[in-house]
This record gives C-alpha cells, sequence and structure tokens, in this order.
C-alpha cells in the first residue's frame, strides 16, 4: 500500500537555552487508509508529534512527507493551504468556534478556502452532520451543545474538506464511555467510507485496541509498533 | 477578504455588550470633537463679524488728510467699495448745537456699514441735504424727524440740512456724534468739488484682507495714498483668535488620541480573548493575512459605526445648545454653521484611527502561532 505520511528522522528540541528534546530521529510510514493509533504517557512526545505531523508545528531537523509532498520548505501560507485541503484536525478541547452554529463551523473549513457556498456544498454539509447525527442541533451556537455533540460536530468539520488525512488527539479525552464508544464507531464508519487514513492519539486502552496499527511512544522514542488484522 | 470580514463581524456581534461600548467611547470622541468645532468656529465668526461685519476692511486715505479724486476699484474679492468724505462741523438746532463729524457716503455705503439695518427711525438719505443722525445726537440736540438742522464748517460754510432718519450705531461715542449724507451734501459743504477724503472696502474673505490691501497699494492712480487693513489694526483680536483656534486643536487633537488608544487597547484585548478563535481557524488553513484582516475589518466596523453615531450624537449636542443659548430677542447667542466639510473630516478621521488603532492586534493575531493555542488548550 502507498505511504500518505512519511517521517525522516525527526527531532524536536524545545528551548533556546535549556534545551529540551522531545524527539529522537523519529521515522514513521502510514499507509493510505489505514486506522491508526498513538499511545504513550503524558510527556512521551505523542502530541507533539501529531502536530509536527500536521505541521502545525516544525520540527527542528528531519523531512515530513505528506501526500508524496515534502514539507520543508513550503512557506506558512503553502502549509495553511496544504492543512485546509488534505488534513483534518479533532482535538481534545473541540475546538469550535463559539461565534458560530454547528452547521456554520462544518462549513468553515470550505469557506477558508476561499469557495462560494452553494447548495451543492450545503448537501454536503448536512449529510456530514447527519453522518455525526446532529442534524436536530445543526443551527445551534457551539456553546449550546454538549460535549459529545460538539465533538462530533468537529468529526463532521474535519471531513468537510474531504481531506485524506485526519489527525485526531485525544478525541475521546473528556467523554464518557457511551459516547467514546459512538464517537470511535463513527470515525471508524468514516474510515471505511471515505477510505480516509486516520492518525488518533489516546489514552484509552480500548480504543487503541479497535485500532489497524499501534504505535507506542516513548521519552520521544518509537518503542513498539504492532499491526494488527482486524478482519 | 469576504470571509475576514464576515468572521469580523459574528465576532463584533458575539460580544455584543463589548461592541457596544467601544462604538459609544468613538462616538462621544467624534461627537466632542464636532461640538468643539463647530461651536469654535461658529464664535470665531461672529466675533469676527461682530468686530469688522459692519466696519471697513480697508481704507484707503490721504498721507495729510487732504482729499483727492476718486478712482475705480475693480476686484472680485470686495464686496463694498464706498467713497467717503469726512469733516467735522457744528450742528444747530433749535434747542441746542453740538460739534459732529459729518460724513458723506457714496452709494456702498448703506451696504458696507448695514445702514439700513441700524435705522431706529426715518429712511436713508437720497437727496442732497438729506441727513441721518446718530441715536445720540437726537437727544442732544432734541430733534425729530423731518426737522431740519444748520450745519457750519470750521471755514464758516453753512447749510440747512433735513433730517431723515435716526440710526443707533451702537457705540456711544459715534452716535453721539454722527451726521451721515449723501456724497454730495459732504462736498458742497467742504467746497471739495469733485474729490473724496477716504475709500473703504470691505472684502469676502477677512482675512485676505492684508493681501488685498497690498495688491490695493501696488495698483493706485495717484501717490501719497495710504492703505491700511484691519488686521494691522486688530493685532490683540487676531492673536486672541489663534490662541482660541490653537487651543481648540489641542482639545481636538487630545480627544482623537484618547480614542484611539481607547480602540487599540480593547483590541489588544479582544485579540487575546480569541486567540483561540484564531488559533483553530490557522489550523484550519486561513493565511496569516486573513488573520490580521479580520482585526483591521473589526476596526473599521468599529470605525465606521462609531463615527456614524458621533456624528449624530455630535449634531445633537450642537443643536440643543443653539436652542437653549439663545439672546432675548430669540436669536442663538453663538450662530452655528453646520460645515458639512469639518463633519465628515471629523468622521473620517475617527474611522482612520480605528483602523490605525487595530493595527497592533492585527499584527498579533498574523503573528499567533496556532501550535501556542492547541498546546496550552
Amino acid at each position: 500500500m502507498d505511504n500518505i505520511v512519511e517521517l525522516k528522522n525527526i527531532k524536536k528540541i524545545y528551548g533556546e537555552k535549556v534545551k529540551t528534546q522531545v524527539l529522537f530521529d523519529l521515522n514513521l510510514a502510514i499507509e493510505k487508509g489505514s486506522f491508526n493509533s498513538i499511545i504513550g504517557q503524558s510527556g512521551s512526545g505523542k502530541s507533539t508529534l501529531l502536530n509536527i505531523l500536521g505541521t502545525l508545528d516544525r520540527p527542528s531537523d528531519g523531512e515530513i512527507i505528506i501526500n508524496g509532498v515534502n514539507t520543508k520548505s513550503m512557506s506558512a501560507n503553502q502549509l495553511a493551504k496544504l492543512r485546509n485541503e488534505t488534513l483534518g484536525f479533532i482535538f481534545q478541547f473541540h475546538y469550535l468556534l463559539p461565534e458560530f452554529t454547528a452547521l456554520e463551523n462544518v462549513l468553515m473549513p470550505y469557506r477558508i478556502m476561499g469557495k462560494k457556498i452553494d447548495s451543492h456544498v450545503l448537501n454536503r454539509a448536512n449529510e456530514l452532520i447527519d453522518l455525526v447525527g446532529l442534524s436536530k442541533v445543526k443551527n445551534n451556537l457551539a456553546t449550546q451543545m454538549s460535549g459529545g455533540q460538539q465533538q462530533r460536530t468537529a468529526i463532521a468539520r474535519s471531513l468537510m474538506n474531504n481531506p485524506s488525512i485526519i489527525l485526531a488527539d485525544e478525541p475521546t479525552g473528556n467523554l464518557d464511555s457511551d459516547t467514546t464508544e459512538q464517537i470511535y464507531d463513527l470515525m471508524r464508519k468514516i474510515n471505511k467510507k471515505y477510505n480516509t487514513t486516520f492518525i488518533i492519539i489516546t489514552h484509552d486502552q480500548h480504543v487503541a485496541e479497535k485500532t489497524d496499527r499501534i504505535i507506542e511512544i516513548k521519552d520521544g522514542r518509537i518503542i513498539m509498533d504492532v499491526r494488527r488484522n482486524n478482519d | 477578504m469576504k470571509f475576514a470580514f464576515s468572521v469580523a463581524k459574528r465576532f463584533l456581534g458575539y460580544n455584543k455588550g463589548q461592541t457596544i461600548m467601544i462604538m459609544v467611547g468613538i462616538a462621544i470622541g467624534v461627537s466632542v470633537q464636532i461640538f468643539i468645532g463647530l461651536l469654535i468656529t461658529g464664535l470665531q465668526e461672529s466675533l469676527i463679524d461682530k468686530t469688522v461685519g459692519s466696519t471697513p476692511h480697508i481704507t484707503i486715505t490721504q498721507e495729510n488728510d487732504m482729499s483727492f479724486y476718486d478712482f475705480e476699484l475693480d476686484n472680485e474679492s470686495f464686496t463694498a467699495v464706498a467713497y467717503q468724505v469726512d469733516g467735522p462741523a457744528f450742528a444747530i438746532s433749535d434747542s441746542g448745537d453740538a460739534s459732529v463729524l459729518l460724513r458723506g457716503l457714496s452709494e456702498d455705503g448703506d451696504k458696507l456699514y448695514k445702514l439700513s439695518n441700524k435705522l431706529v427711525e426715518g429712511e436713508m438719505p437720497s437727496i442732497k441735504n438729506d441727513v441721518i443722525v446718530g441715536l445720540g445726537l437726537k437727544k442732544k440736540l432734541n430733534i425729530n424727524v423731518n426737522d431740519v438742522l444748520t450745519l457750519r464748517t470750521i471755514s464758516n460754510q453753512t447749510v440747512d440740512v433735513r433730517v431723515v432718519g435716526v440710526v443707533d450705531l451702537k457705540v456711544e461715542s459715534i452716535n453721539n456724534s454722527w451726521v451721515l449724507s449723501t456724497l454730495s451734501t459732504a462736498q458742497s459743504l467742504f467746497e471739495i468739488d469733485d474729490e473724496i477724503t477716504s475709500i473703504a472696502i470691505q472684502v469676502k474673505d477677512v482675512f485676505l484682507a492684508d493681501t488685498l490691501a497690498e495688491e490695493v497699494k501696488a495698483n493706485l492712480p495717484i501717490s501719497d495714498l495710504v492703505v491700511v487693513n484691519w488686521k494691522e489694526q486688530n493685532e490683540d483680536l487676531l492673536s486672541g483668535l489663534n490662541g482660541q483656534s490653537i487651543s481648540s486643536i489641542m482639545i481636538q487633537v487630545f480627544v482623537l488620541v484618547s480614542v484611539v488608544l481607547g480602540i487599540a487597547s480593547v483590541l489588544a484585548i479582544t485579540v487575546l480573548q480569541k486567540s483561540k478563535q484564531i488559533g483553530i481557524l490557522k489550523a484550519m488553513g486561513i493565511p496569516d493575512n486573513t488573520a490580521s484582516l479580520i482585526f483591521l475589518f473589526q476596526g473599521l466596523i468599529l470605525g465606521v459605526y462609531g463615527a456614524i453615531l458621533g456624528v449624530l450624537f455630535g449634531l445633537g449636542l450642537i443643536l440643543s445648545f443653539t436652542s437653549f443659548a439663545r439672546n432675548p430677542d430669540g436669536s442663538a447667542l453663538i450662530p452655528i454653521n453646520f460645515d458639512i466639510m469639518f463633519i465628515l473630516f471629523s468622521g473620517s478621521i475617527a474611522i482612520l484611527s480605528a483602523l490605525v488603532a487595530s493595527f497592533i492586534p492585527a499584527a498579533r493575531s498574523k503573528k499567533l502561532s496556532p501550535i501556542e493555542v492547541i498546546r496550552n488548550g
């Protein structure tokens, strides 16, 4: 299978005077359409890894190749465009824009592309909202929804531009176990339906066990990389 | 652009209370500026009008107070050119006598000294040997309209004149001593044929009187003439007006500075408030420029609404001021000229300063890295 993301010798060092190295020569390749989890204790560097994967943070050294394109020499604006078109983010704290309704939040990545919203696009947004089961609250402001609803809105939003990769940082971190189950099933459904690649950071052993591949990080190094066949 | 504008609008709409507060802040600044600006301008205009509105702005006389032949003065900036013959005389009525100043005036004299407006009785003199007298003189000589008065000069020339009107010239010494006639009455009494003793000129823009006086001086057809303008004679008034203008501008500048600082500090806080949103928008791929545009648009929207509100407030203040501050006769104490250009200028300055004030938050928003927000929650 093709690799959609490749990390080559990624190093990350924080601090100017007191240097703290968080990632040590990390190499990782993620296959297209795969469903992956990254686990590790807090402070292990897994979030830093995800942020580097998502081009939100730049590595101190090393290369990231996304969809066959090396991001090393890209400008901030080029990276922004890349994120907008090929990456979807789901964060632990939802990060919806509270000033906008659920539907408007879902449409946001499309509006950022600078394209006009026509009925076709609106239909797609409504379909996504249906998919995550929020049709009833789609016109609520983000602040008028429960945690689970907000997280599902964030998932719908991450799918809006049909990205090839979705990066999720503890998407179920502060949700109860029933909701966690629903969110996981939803992500799995999307993975199957659109062949979207998922990279999920999780604390939750149950979630990790249901993914195709578990990568464990400890002290900035990959200490375990297990592939499983769910079929 | 459109995206940044709609986000800016939504951000402002979401924090309604705060948005209204900033707009009212800008509006108060603009209204104070308009109020003070219009008030001071009105005050100065009325002061100038009262001081030099009905006096000559430029006067031409002969060096030794001798008479001279009149000549044409043609200039678009002149609103009135009055030829005058002045001379001392002795006025004798049935019940008394007084030393007076007889001034013969050509047609424009009425316009220049606004005599028709100052008539309290009778009419303006139109034929030879008709005169009008000051209010004080009327009492002193105990005369009435249509009474006859004898005028005698130093060289013992006498003429009987008919009093056709009484004027109130608002200054006691003048009211007590002036007798006004047509040019020919004075010319024949003082035996100077067709000559005159001075030319009085009024100009459109009183502040150009000095340069116009220079022009007149350069084109005089006769030598030995002296040209003076009101500015030379009223230096105290001018420096007073100047001081007033400067202090008015100072007040306006300080109001402006406080408005700019106010907007800048509030907008700087909104960047902090919205840093999570900016971070998430950047993670989703808005370019850095769009991130700063959001705050420039916020500044612009606040500026435009604040300016409109401020112009309305300012006009309201001025209108209520003019309707309360009135003379006993009901006319406005300070006549206000609603200078549209000044009002538009004040409004635009407010919009511009709101825009300038939003540069700092815009720069901050541009620099904000999504990772800061995501890492810190």
